[in-house]
């Protein structure tokens, strides 16, 4: 089976929340001081997702594709490092801070097409940065696959992909037909983390550049369908009532009291 | 011309979910200020029989979909059933609920229609007649404001983000019965299998208390006055990252970035430092209680209330008071 997974450089997002900062005239994130940017935690999900396929298959070629700056090398060479066999980069100008997954959909789709002949399109369940989750369905739709999101799990039966997707309440397993997309979610599990030996192999593995123009995509195609009003960090009330009292048992029933006078006992 | 809003209802153990009432508000609150009316979509078998539900949540016309095919979700299903109902009620902008449903439902309807779409709206704010949706993003850290600039407008709402209307059920409202017209040959995902995690107890999504735990209880037994807490107070519990990847609790449990969203009237956060993570799947509850030995940590600085305890000795005298107000 022929793959791509789709990877996103994006920010830390266990950066502690003193540390984030948002510059409000750009309305961007200002990245925080020597803390690196990593691949979206969710992605490197979708990886292993393809890797798994992989091995079980005992054959098969996964691509991983990044639209983003030059840095965006460095997630590539991760997921080239965990196993997968080439990679591709979009880097333009146009694409800097894209917010719109508008737009991100169509420049991957545009990609996806150029490589060709793929069966298998997975992407993580949203990325970290924006959380938007509308890469995944958007792809599906703009390339005319089956899609099955939110996967804890996937296995290719007959041609077929068998997901076994996250519901809020359950699960439940869907059977699609190639040419397929899949999201992946956190309940896949613990992705594996590259040895040196594959680290060094990593870095004979051929990753292609492309701009808008290889694509075939004017500015026009990706004209943004959102516009970013502003973005900025919420006040958080921090006017913490520490419950009074000298022992457990007081400070519970002074708590239990302030909560029936607030309506929410 | 394009007017008014077209809410997506969702039917869970076959009443509409609370979300829909909430959408529906929601969609009173926008033709109130930019005109039209508010349409509802009902998809399944029992569609007719909820229809008064949806009026008396404050739906002006609803369009009933009563067909078995649409009892279970899938994305080839409710694709083209939410298309017909778009093309039917003509509305400018289309609210779905923030679930795992809707999550797959709406980036789909978005591209096909060629709208644009915000996800995980909790505000919005209504200017000129355009509408700027608010919604949190990098991890809850931060908060975007955007507008929509294709006529067709699709938002899906966060669950308990907007207060339902009171139920009125002398309200008028047209129902009209409708066909999908969903081409089987087109449906191309098959449902091998489904089940409930959950049988028992509240939704975690939908309990008006959550109390959630974190590593600091030091073990899965830590759990046990939890649940005894919770239901007293007749919520559910929740864990953060760190004890379900511990295996402490199951992680259908988990709250936070890489788990649930709740947004409940109280949460209690039990030996949880309050990290970004777990702040990003609870940080829109209406009040927060802390209870933690630290009074340092993130969460009992951000929080509205907090006992500073060990929760050994805290938690079985507060489920002793909240029982004695209980009577």
């Amino acid at each position: 089976m022929k793959f791509v997974v789709c990877l996103k450089q994006v920010p830390d997002p266990e950066t502690p929340a003193s540390a984030f900062k948002i510059d409000a005239a750009g309305k961007k994130v200002v990245p925080a001081q020597g803390i690196a940017p990593v691949v979206s935690p969710f992605d490197t999900q979708a990886v292993e997702a393809a890797l798994r396929i992989k091995d079980a298959q005992g054959e098969g070629h996964i691509t991983v594709l990044s639209m983003g700056a030059a840095s965006a090398r460095d997630v590539i060479k991760h997921a080239l490092a965990m196993g997968a066999d080439e990679g591709v980069l979009i880097d333009d100008p146009a694409l800097t801070d894209v917010v719109d997954p508008f737009v991100t959909v169509k420049v991957l789709a545009a990609a996806i097409r150029k490589i060709g002949g793929v069966d298998a399109v997975i992407t993580g369940r949203q990325a970290a940065d924006w959380d938007w989750g509308v890469t995944g369905p958007g792809l599906a739709e703009e390339l005319g696959m089956t899609q099955a999101t939110f996967a804890k799990a996937v296995t290719a039966q007959n041609g077929n992909l068998v997901v076994e997707r996250v519901l809020g309440d359950g699960f439940e397993t869907v059977s699609i037909p190639t040419p397929a997309l899949v999201t992946v979610s956190n309940e896949l599990g613990d992705p594996r983390y590259p040895q040196l030996r594959q680290i060094m192999a990593a870095g004979r593995k051929q990753v292609t550049n492309y701009t808008l123009a290889d694509l075939g995509l004017s500015a026009a195609d990706i004209a943004p369908r959102l516009t970013l009003e502003k973005l900025y960090i919420p006040v958080k009330e921090s006017q913490v009532e520490v419950i009074e009292g000298e022992t457990a048992q007081e400070k519970a029933a002074n708590l239990a009291k302030k909560l029936r006078e607030a309506k929410l006992i | 011309m394009a007017e008014g809003v077209l809410v997506i209802a969702e039917v869970a153990d076959g009443k509409l979910n609370p979300l829909t009432a909430e959408m529906i508000a929601a969609g009173q609150r926008i033709v109130g200020e930019v005109g039209g009316i508010v349409n509802v979509a009902i998809f399944g078998s029992n569609a007719e029989t909820l229809a008064p539900e949806a009026v008396a949540a404050g739906g002006d016309l609803v369009y009933t979909f009563a067909e078995a095919q649409l009892d279970e979700y899938l994305t080839d299903t409710y694709v083209p059933a939410a298309e017909m109902a778009i093309s039917v009620a003509d509305p400018a902008i289309v609210l779905i609920g923030q679930t795992s449903n809707g999550r797959d439902l709406a980036p789909r309807l978005a591209f096909r229609l060629g709208a644009g779409v915000v996800m995980d709206v909790t505000e919005f704010s209504i200017s000129g007649g355009q509408v700027s949706w608010t919604r949190p993003c990098y991890g809850g850290n931060a908060r975007a404001v955007l507008a929509v600039n294709t006529p067709l407008q699709i938002a899906t709402i966060r669950s308990k983000s907007f207060d339902p209307l009171p139920a009125d059920t002398g309200r008028a409202g047209d129902t009209i019965p409708m066909e999908s017209g969903i081409d089987a040959g087109a449906v191309k995902q098959k449902l091998v299998s489904r089940e409930t995690a959950q049988a028992e107890g509240i939704r975690l999504e939908d309990a008006p208390v959550v109390v959630a735990g974190g590593r600091g209880l030091g073990g899965p037994e830590g759990f046990k006055p939890l649940e005894d807490l919770a239901n007293v107070m007749g919520g559910a519990v929740g864990a953060s990252r760190a004890a379900c990847d511990l295996g402490w609790y199951p992680p259908s449990q988990q709250i936070g970035l890489t788990g649930k969203t709740v947004s409940p009237d109280l949460y209690i956060a039990v030996a949880i430092s309050g990290a970004s993570q777990h702040w990003a799947g609870m940080a829109n509850s209406k009040n927060i209680v802390a209870i933690n030995k630290d009074p340092d940590s993130t969460m009992v600085k951000n929080a509205r209330y907090a006992i500073i305890d060990d929760y050994k000795n805290a938690l079985p005298a507060l489920i002793d008071e909240v029982k004695k107000l209980k009577g």
